[in-house]
């Protein structure tokens, strides 16, 4: 269909840890129809980008015609995949909100452990910037504040609601430490 | 902004392998899913379920149907709680589990009340997950609320609904269509992403109306686009309509141009791209044009960002191929990309200034290529390689730099396809180049004595025996052959000794050398190896026998085969599975090269499948069903063989009561028109239908006989035959007026039956004719050049034509083509767009027995006029003179 030619479109986003393994990864196209499919790209990306440093700006590679646009921070490593007819300005963007939005959820403590105990919260983060393939929101605060926003339920009074989750942090502590 | 969300905060002195994942098992989680149907739900608790069932999903787990639709009944019922996380995790579930259609009907209520809720994160949600799971009739229920969605005040609920409306138009487009004035209405809102949003979507929405398209342009490249991915858009709609708008404004400005310009100054580096990107795509664009968007991308050489580098040097790289003179500015900036951390970019810069080069850069250029050579990738070298290629034949003073160059890499480790690339340049370094041609096929041989590859080191060979011999010195090549046939494979030893046996015939001095090796090699292991070398010291006379006269040696060593491959192929499976006492004839095997089907699919998209009536069974090889159908036919066999079936060429027009094509079939005395009809009548019977063909305009030919066709029912294609004479072996040509003639019977459609009694009825078809194009024969030959200069040039007709006025290069190359009906060689009929002037190869058999070459070059001059040198190599002046004829009455 021709239709979407002219619309800047996102074909996944990974999530990887440092050995290429997946934390929380979104494919939004068909060009991988199976998980084996997905688990090979995943891997091509991973290891042909691992000796790279990128820590400060986004880097660029294409792979099997696509553009893959990629920061890696901590022991985890973003990447962002589109067509190779795709303005790469854009996808980097997109890499740039996912990255940025993560770091704001994770209150700085951008790394795998931290990542996977909120992993929630990178999958809403997920949802909020790509909706089908479509870009929804690139602005990391706007993206940060979608997801942040859930925890403050509207139906029940704010002062309740933080007592019923302090309780419910205090009790998870106790489990938690007793489990141990 | 909202503090995020206050989360366990756990002690970090676990052990570093902590994940709160760990062990996890989707048994034990779908148990724990339990805790859904709890009646004091849990909000706290059902959110870690969920999450750890989409971690699961998210690992390439997959549940089962059972599984699933359990998980989502029990997911249904935590609508019930109020918390808001928990709602957000139950939303992702459900698109996850993407739900059978019986499945929606139980959460669309529980949506559409989430869709109407006074929580704008509620609402917007709600509508991305029920358009996500949604079909069509539940569409129409939910309508009213998702327009009024898109002219929500609040953002995230009207983008929602926009990019909602986005991939709803793939599945029901009629609906969508009908929100397009509350689309319009939010193109104008303030806030950025709904903008954009909307003008996709709007977009989308018109793309089938130009004009709607080019008023939408019009109206947005005046106003304010506020969200720099809307100007994106913009942009990209705005190439697209000047694209369109191309055609009717031949002179003055392009429009939209100084829009496209603006954009090169906007602040956010996307517009920026976008625009210089489209700039240098306008087809036909100046170098005025193209001047401002070079400059901006000049800029993205030296950012400091590897993907604007990259974006920059890609684009760049494309411009080359059309405009290399335009983007020589950028060759300092370009060169210091050359020492790029980024792979990619130094590689893309690397080929660039290749094309944008000049002589005196070459040197230089390898050198720091060499250097960079061993840290790319295989598939960046094959780039780097075809670089060099093209760069060497711009140059061919450089030859020997380039040459020493390829030799080098081709001597390092390397897999398949980049040794490829590299031979394949080599060999067409020295066929171009003379001067090359020695030192080039050292290298070669060099390289055959340590390769890995059987089909490269065949393919050198063979190489080597045509070009071998040619040389000053021949005799230092032997050794370098002869030991392949020491030491390799049966493969490359069988194809050894075919190269020594070519040195022998070509040069006398060196044959008595030549048959003590090919003597040594009828002791070989391999029976191939033994039965070629016993051949061929037979047929050189090696043996002490009668030689055979030079000329059929070479002809048999160095002809080349007279029939495509693929069609001696199935000849020969045929041939074996219908073993018979005759011996296999070569020339039974068709020359007709056969379109490949999928090559023939593309070119002929609207082509009806009822137009090849005659092959019912078979439209992929239509050449050979056509020649089933004939010697089917115990009249025309005595008319010897089938030379050549035209393709068919339509008698009436589109959608009339009779659809009439025919094909012209040539024989050596004979042509038969064969007419295949269909009836499109449901109430007709036809019966005794034949074509009565006048025949006063085609001197030449006489009526033999007809083949009336006994009946044609409705939709249910025939065939009538018409056979005319003409004198052997003459192309000639002619042409000929038809008349359908027919009895019609009225058939009854309820019972089906026809009446007894017909009326007889005629009707006119449009006239045919018989070309000289059709006595022609499409046969490719591999090397062109080899052909030409083996054709010789003494029967070379050449001659020029103007074809005055022409739509464009591209239309008077086919058009020749066509006149012709020659095979295009190595890929010459493609005109590459904006070009001035252009050589096209074609090669053909005429009237069956004589090869014809023809080496067409085009040039356009002034307006659009086209002017075109033919020349044309044939075995016999008549001939030649022949081809000049069919263009210059054509």
């Amino acid at each position: 269909m021709l239709i979407l030619e002219s619309c800047p479109k996102v074909k996944n986003i990974l999530l990887l840890d440092s050995e290429g393994k997946r934390v929380a990864v979104k494919y939004y196209s068909d060009d991988w129809p199976t998980n084996s499919a997905k688990e090979a790209f995943e891997k091509t990306v991973f290891t042909k980008t691992q000796k790279t440093n990128v820590r400060t700006e986004a880097e660029i590679a294409m792979f099997e015609n696509n553009i893959v646009v990629y920061k890696f921070v901590q022991d985890l490593h973003f990447f962002v995949t589109g067509g190779d007819d795709e303005n790469e300005v854009i996808i980097a963007t997109v890499l740039q909100g996912f990255f940025d939005a993560v770091g704001l959820l994770l209150r700085g403590n951008v790394e795998k452990r931290e990542a996977l105990e909120n992993l929630d919260l990178i999958l809403l983060c997920l949802d909020e910037i790509i909706d089908g393939g479509i870009i929804l929101e690139t602005d990391a605060n706007v993206i940060a504040g979608k997801v942040a926003s859930h925890s403050m339920d509207s139906g029940a009074p704010l002062s309740e609601q933080t007592v019923s989750q302090a309780l419910a942090t205090a009790r998870e502590h106790l489990v938690r430490s007793l489990l141990k | 902004m909202a503090q995020p969300l206050v989360k366990k905060d756990d002690d970090r002195d676990d052990e570093a392998e902590f994940s709160p994942f760990l062990g996890i098992e989707k048994g034990a989680v779908l148990q724990e899913a339990r805790v859904f149907n709890d009646p004091q739900l849990d909000a706290r608790r059902c959110s870690q379920v969920i999450t750890k069932l989409l971690y699961l999903l998210n690992q390439g787990e997959t549940f089962t149907k059972t599984e699933a639709t359990e998980v989502f009944f029990s997911v249904t019922k935590l609508f019930q709680s109020r918390d808001i996380a928990l709602r957000r995790m139950v939303y992702l579930m459900i698109k996850e589990l993407s739900p059978s259609a019986d499945e929606v009907i139980i959460v669309t209520s529980s949506l559409m009340k989430d869709m109407n809720s006074k929580t704008d994160m509620y609402r917007a949600n709600a509508i991305r997950v029920l358009c996500r799971i949604t079909d069509g009739t539940l569409l129409t229920q939910i309508e009213r609320y998702l327009k009024q969605a898109i002219v929500d005040k609040n953002p995230i609920v009207a983008s929602a609904a926009l990019v909602s409306g986005i991939h709803l138009l793939q599945t029901n487009p009629e609906i969508v269509k009908r929100w397009s004035n509350e689309v319009q209405e939010t193109v104008q809102s303030r806030a950025a992403l709904v903008q954009f949003h909307a003008l996709a979507l709007l977009h989308q929405i018109r793309q089938s109306d130009r004009l709607a398209v080019s008023k939408l342009v019009t109206s947005l490249t005046r106003g304010t686009v506020r969200s720099p991915l809307a100007q994106c858009l913009l942009i990209c709609f705005t190439s697209q309509v000047i694209r369109e708008s191309n055609m009717n404004n031949q002179t003055g400005d392009r429009p939209f141009y100084d829009y496209l310009e603006g954009c090169l100054r906007h602040k956010a580096e996307m517009v920026i791209f976008e625009a210089a990107r489209a700039i240098t795509e306008l087809s036909g664009v100046t170098s005025r044009e193209l001047t401002p968007a070079i400059t901006v991308l000049q800029l993205f050489l030296s950012s400091s960002k590897p993907v604007l580098r990259f974006a920059a040097v890609r684009t760049l790289n494309k411009v080359a191929m059309t405009h290399p003179m335009a983007i020589t500015n950028c060759n300092i900036d370009m060169e210091s990309l050359i020492s790029d951390q980024n792979r990619s970019i130094a590689t893309l810069a690397i080929t660039t200034l290749l094309k944008t080069g000049n002589e005196s850069s070459v040197d230089r250029l390898m050198k720091q290529i060499t250097n960079f050579m061993s840290d790319i990738a295989d598939e960046f070298k094959i780039v780097v390689v075809d670089a060099i290629r093209s760069l060497c034949l711009k140059f061919p003073l450089k030859y020997r730099s380039l040459m020493n160059f390829l030799s080098n890499i081709l001597r390092e480790e390397g897999g398949f396809d980049y040794k490829k690339a590299i031979v394949d340049s080599i060999v067409i370094l020295i066929r171009d180049i003379p001067d090359a041609k020695e030192s080039g096929l050292l290298h070669l041989c060099e390289f055959i004595e340590d390769c890995e590859f059987t089909y490269l080191s065949t393919q050198i060979l063979h190489f080597l025996g045509i070009e071998g011999p040619k040389t000053s010195d021949p005799s230092k090549y032997i050794r370098y052959i002869y030991n392949r046939v020491i030491l390799e494979n049966a493969t490359v030893r069988a194809s050894a000794v075919s190269t020594l046996a070519k040195f022998g015939a070509m040069v006398d001095s060196l044959k008595p050398r030549i048959f003590v090796l090919l003597r040594r090699c009828l002791f070989d292991s391999d029976d191939e190896v033994r039965d070629r070398a016993t051949l061929y010291l037979s047929m050189l006379g090696g043996d002490g026998a009668i030689v055979e006269t030079d000329k059929d040696v070479k002809d048999f060593l160095f002809g080349s085969l007279n029939v495509p491959l693929v069609n001696l192929e199935t000849s020969l499976k045929n041939y074996v599975q219908e073993p018979s006492e005759e011996l296999f004839d070569i020339d039974s095997v068709p020359k007709e090269v056969k379109s490949q089907p999928l090559a023939a699919e593309k070119k002929a998209p609207g082509k009806k499948p009822a137009g090849l009536g005659a092959a019912p069974a078979a439209p992929t090889s239509t050449v050979d069903a056509y020649e089933k159908l004939i010697s089917s036919i115990p009249e025309f066999s005595s008319f010897g063989k089938l030379s050549k079936s035209s393709t068919p060429v339509e008698l009436t027009e589109a959608e009339t009561e009779y659809a009439v094509n025919v094909v012209k079939h040539i024989f050596d005395g004979h042509v038969v028109f064969q007419y295949n009809c269909t009836n499109t009548i449901p109430e007709q019977l036809l019966e005794n239908v034949s074509v009565i063909v006048d025949a006063s305009d085609a001197e030449e030919f006489s009526e033999v006989s007809s083949k009336p066709l006994r009946s044609l029912p409705y939709d249910s294609p025939g065939q009538t035959f018409v056979v005319f004479e003409k004198p052997d072996g003459v192309p000639a040509v002619g042409k000929f007026s038809n008349m359908l003639k027919f009895v019609v019977k009225e058939v009854d459609p309820a019972t089906g039956e026809a009446e007894e009694d017909g009326v007889e009825d005629e009707y006119q078809l449009e006239d045919l004719e018989v070309v000289a194009a059709d006595y022609m024969v499409k046969l490719g030959v591999s090397n062109f050049r080899n052909a030409w200069e083996s054709m010789g040039p003494h029967f070379e007709r050449v001659d020029e034509y103007g074809l005055g006025p022409r739509e464009s290069l591209a239309e008077a190359v086919s058009s020749v083509i066509n006149l012709l009906g020659m095979q295009p060689c190595e890929g010459t009929e493609v005109v590459p767009t904006n070009s001035r002037s252009h050589t096209c190869l074609l090669s053909g058999v005429f009237m069956s027995s004589a090869k014809v070459l023809v080496r067409l070059s085009f040039g356009i001059d002034g307006p659009k006029a086209v002017a075109m040198k033919l020349s044309v190599r044939s075995e016999d002046e008549s001939i030649s003179d022949a081809i000049h004829d069919i263009v210059s009455s054509g």
